[in-house]
């Protein structure tokens, strides 16, 4: 096995965030994907601002639009290109992330990418109408896959393998909490809706958004609460998309990095996520309930953040004790 | 006659009187080159259309682009290609394969006599004036002996052919000579649209860049370094040249770094920062200007350089390739004395001619000049990219009255060439095959010995009658097919 490394600090960084950006992508179409069907089963009182609060993107939308209707807040998260949580510029950071690593990538990962973005920026407003949103957001998602199948069969296996992995599980496990906040947050239900039909068939959409409905039909063959479905995204062991799964994977990568290739940093990265797994594997979903779910992701998020700023200062060259979370949307 | 018998893509092909490529002089067609008109011509017009329309989609997911800068933004353009190639005979080729390396050999010779002894100009081969006061000469290198006593390690020679078939000179480009990724990357094109073509024709492979890069580059690392490490340094993503910066870097398999990634320490060496710290770089392919490469040295203002790195240089604990400084041979002035130098530093006579150029700072030269001015194209010697230059026979009178008085008013500033009718090659265009302007680039690559690239990059004018092949005003590029 290799010993020393000469990955440059600023790739690793690129492949870094071309993971988190590929990931975010594809997590964004399962938001919308999500919103989608339970905008077409709501009985009108639904509407799209909730995504915008979920991203904490207020701000930036009303600085864009007067209105959350269908058609503003689609466009701001598709192709509003001035806004970078928009698909087409996620998808461009991805890009100009896997630009600046084509030394590095296999011509194959570039080539997809690149077809990717150029297929994205080719979408005009009809594309993204309410109708065809759910073929969009399939396609968004295919391609992102298909991005992570030609890595996994091509790119070489050095360090960049591991901070490519890291990218995609901090991203992965942010994104789960936020699916997680959009029904149990946001789409609180009142007192007297919990159990309702309704607020069932939100939790089953919501667990096919993350292609996690089968699985957990597995665990649980019958029924169906707020607990479960909650318990099953953060906590199962698992279920590739799940909070407990991704730190877990996170932790472990990170671990062997530093043993492979003898590095010094990662140290403080690695703390925090052991404190997370140990949270995660500790908890239950009923006291976490009690406690407040929302607060208890927006403190996953936090520490998500911190781990980024770690791996950023020990591995990319970052200042020490950086106040802002570098290059995120 | 394969004009005549031709009934498809080549049918109704006319070269109009100049040199074509690929048939050869209107009345002695190329034998060599007869089969691949053959088979070229058994590909009917649609289907070549139908292929190039493939080769450009896959260039463009491929983005194998050179951006152009607006004032607005930045746009991400394909070089054109074209499909049909140019062919070089196992005879021309060796002429040139042996032009190119002479000179080389007396680039390498006279830098390394400029900065030394200086001896061509004690000895009045070339006037001192053309050396010392050039723009590109850089004192920092006197007395400094680079590895291998190499100056240009990369070197490309642009060549053009003229209406008799004759190869000529036309310029030196040894400072970051770019291009060679294109005719990597226009094989490997062809490759997949035209394997019919291509089949068991023998053309020499060009794939083994990378390799004869990396070696001739690792052969300058400083000694008893066993196990170099050769890095690309580049501008960065928004350099137009990037494609190729990626291009070699993975090549070669060595790190593109950029001058930020890099960091000269107390002890003078140079070091990467990678996640595990400072790594040591022993070579540095630039592909950064002599200007640009190190504020402390040169220009204090470049962000893109790295601070210490020429001294580290001259230290020898790191080696640039090019070396610094290399731009004085390649200088327009200096060009037109190439011929002389040949024979003063190697003793030969030069396999490769020049274009004519009369030198106007020489009596007869200036005579000459003002005699023709209608024919000549006549060029400042201090300017780069085309400005100053009157094209004789597309001025107006008064034109030439202005040039005559700039000319009799400073006759050292300018060299006068005639216009030289630039060889065709049959290319696609939307009016069906048609004979279009080439001319070719060359790649040499210098460690212990010279090795040139079979081929080079063919720079084609895709407007018709043009002879500007840049990709900035409308220039392609094809592949080029060097013959067994």
């Amino acid at each position: 096995m290799p010993s020393g490394s000469s990955l440059l600090s600023r790739y690793a960084e690129a492949i870094y965030w071309m993971a988190r950006y590929v990931e975010r992508a594809e997590n964004l179409a399962r938001i919308l994907d999500v919103q989608e069907s339970f905008s077409r089963d709501s009985r009108g009182s639904h509407n799209w601002s909730s995504v915008v609060a979920l991203n904490a993107d207020d701000a930036a939308f009303y600085a864009r639009r007067a209105e959350p209707s269908t058609e503003a807040v689609l466009d701001f998260y598709i192709l509003d290109e001035s806004h970078p949580g928009s698909l087409v510029s996620i998808v461009r950071a991805a890009r100009e992330n896997a630009r600046t690593l084509r030394p590095l990538i296999s011509t194959e990962m570039w080539i997809n990418l690149n077809t990717f973005y150029n297929r994205m920026r080719s979408l005009r407003s009809e594309d993204v109408a309410e109708e065809r949103l759910a073929r969009l957001c399939a396609t968004v998602k295919e391609a992102c896959q298909t991005h992570t199948g030609i890595t996994e069969g091509t790119f070489y296996r050095d360090e960049g393998w591991y901070f490519y992995q890291m990218g995609r599980m901090i991203e992965r496990a942010d994104q789960t909490t936020r699916l997680v906040d959009v029904k149990y947050h946001l789409l609180l239900p009142s007192p007297a809706d919990v159990g309702t039909p309704l607020d069932i068939s939100q939790w089953n959409a919501l667990l096919r958004s993350a292609a996690a409905y089968h699985a957990f039909r597995r665990m649980h063959p019958s029924g169906m609460t707020p607990a479960s479905v909650s318990h099953f995204l953060l906590f199962n062991p698992f279920f590739p998309r799940s909070l407990l799964a991704c730190t877990e994977a996170l932790d472990d990568t990170l671990t062997q990095l530093r043993s492979t290739y003898g590095l010094r940093g990662g140290r403080s990265a690695l703390e925090t996520l052991d404190e997370l797994r140990a949270v995660l594997r500790d908890s239950t979903i009923d006291a976490v309930m009690r406690k407040g779910l929302h607060e208890f992701l927006d403190w996953m998020q936090t520490r998500l953040i911190e781990v980024s700023l770690a791996l950023g200062e020990d591995f990319f060259g970052y200042p020490p004790a950086a106040q802002a979370q570098k290059a995120s949307g | 006659m394969a004009l005549a018998a031709a009934t498809q893509s080549l049918a109704d092909y006319d070269p109009d009187g100049f040199y074509c490529e690929v048939f050869g002089l209107p009345d002695r067609p190329l034998a060599e080159t007869s089969p691949v008109r053959q088979r070229l011509d058994r590909i009917p017009l649609e289907q070549l259309r139908a292929r190039a329309a493939d080769a450009e989609r896959e260039l463009y997911n491929f983005g194998i682009t050179f951006t152009v800068y607006t004032q607005k933004d930045a746009v991400d353009r394909i070089l054109p290609f074209d499909v049909i190639p140019r062919v070089i005979s196992a005879a021309d080729w060796a002429t040139i394969d042996s032009g190119v390396k002479q000179r080389v050999a007396v680039i390498n010779a006279f830098l390394s006599d400029i900065y030394g002894e200086g001896k061509a100009v004690k000895d009045g081969a070339i006037p001192g004036e053309l050396v010392y006061r050039n723009p590109n000469y850089r004192p920092e290198m006197e007395g400094f002996r680079p590895p291998l006593g190499t100056y240009a390690h990369i070197d490309g020679t642009d060549i053009v052919r003229d209406h008799l078939g004759d190869f000529r000179v036309l310029e030196d480009n040894a400072r970051t000579p770019s291009g060679v990724s294109y005719v990597v990357e226009n094989r490997h094109l062809m490759q997949r649209a035209f394997p019919d073509l291509m089949a068991n024709m023998g053309i020499r492979p060009v794939s083994n860049y990378g390799e004869c890069l990396h070696e001739a580059l690792a052969s300058l690392a400083p000694p008893a370094v066993f196990d170099p490490q050769v890095a690309l340094l580049s501008p960065g993503v928004f350099n137009s040249a990037y494609f190729e910066h990626i291009f070699l870097a993975r090549e070669m398999g060595v790190p593109l770094v950029e001058g930020r990634d890099l960091v000269i320490e107390a002890d003078d060496r140079v070091y990467m920062r990678t996640i595990a710290g400072l790594k040591p770089v022993h070579v540095i392919y630039r592909r950064i200007n002599d200007d640009f490469l190190d504020p402390q040295a040169f220009n204090p203002d470049s962000m893109l350089g790295v601070p210490g790195l020429f001294a580290a240089y001259r230290k020898g604990t790191v080696a640039l390739a090019n070396a610094v400084g290399t731009g004085v041979a390649d200088d327009k002035a200096v060009y037109a004395y190439m011929p002389r130098l040949i024979r003063y530093y190697l003793d030969e006579e030069p396999i490769l001619a020049n274009v004519e150029t009369h030198i106007c700072r020489e009596r007869e030269g200036l005579q000459y000049t003002l005699d023709h001015l209608s024919e000549l194209v006549v060029k400042p010697v201090g300017e780069a990219g085309g400005y100053g230059i009157t094209v004789g026979p597309r001025a107006s009178a008064e034109e030439l009255e202005a040039c005559r008085a700039s000319l009799l008013a400073d006759p050292a500033n300018y060299i006068s060439q005639p216009m030289v009718r630039l060889s065709v090659c049959p290319t696609l265009t939307e009016e069906g095959v048609q004979p279009r302007h080439v001319d070719l680039r060359p790649f040499a690559i210098t460690g212990e010995s010279t090795w040139v690239l079979p081929g080079g990059l063919t720079r084609v004018a895709l407007r018709k009658g043009s002879i500007v092949v840049n990709s900035s005003q409308g220039g392609g590029s094809k592949d080029t097919w060097v013959l067994e």
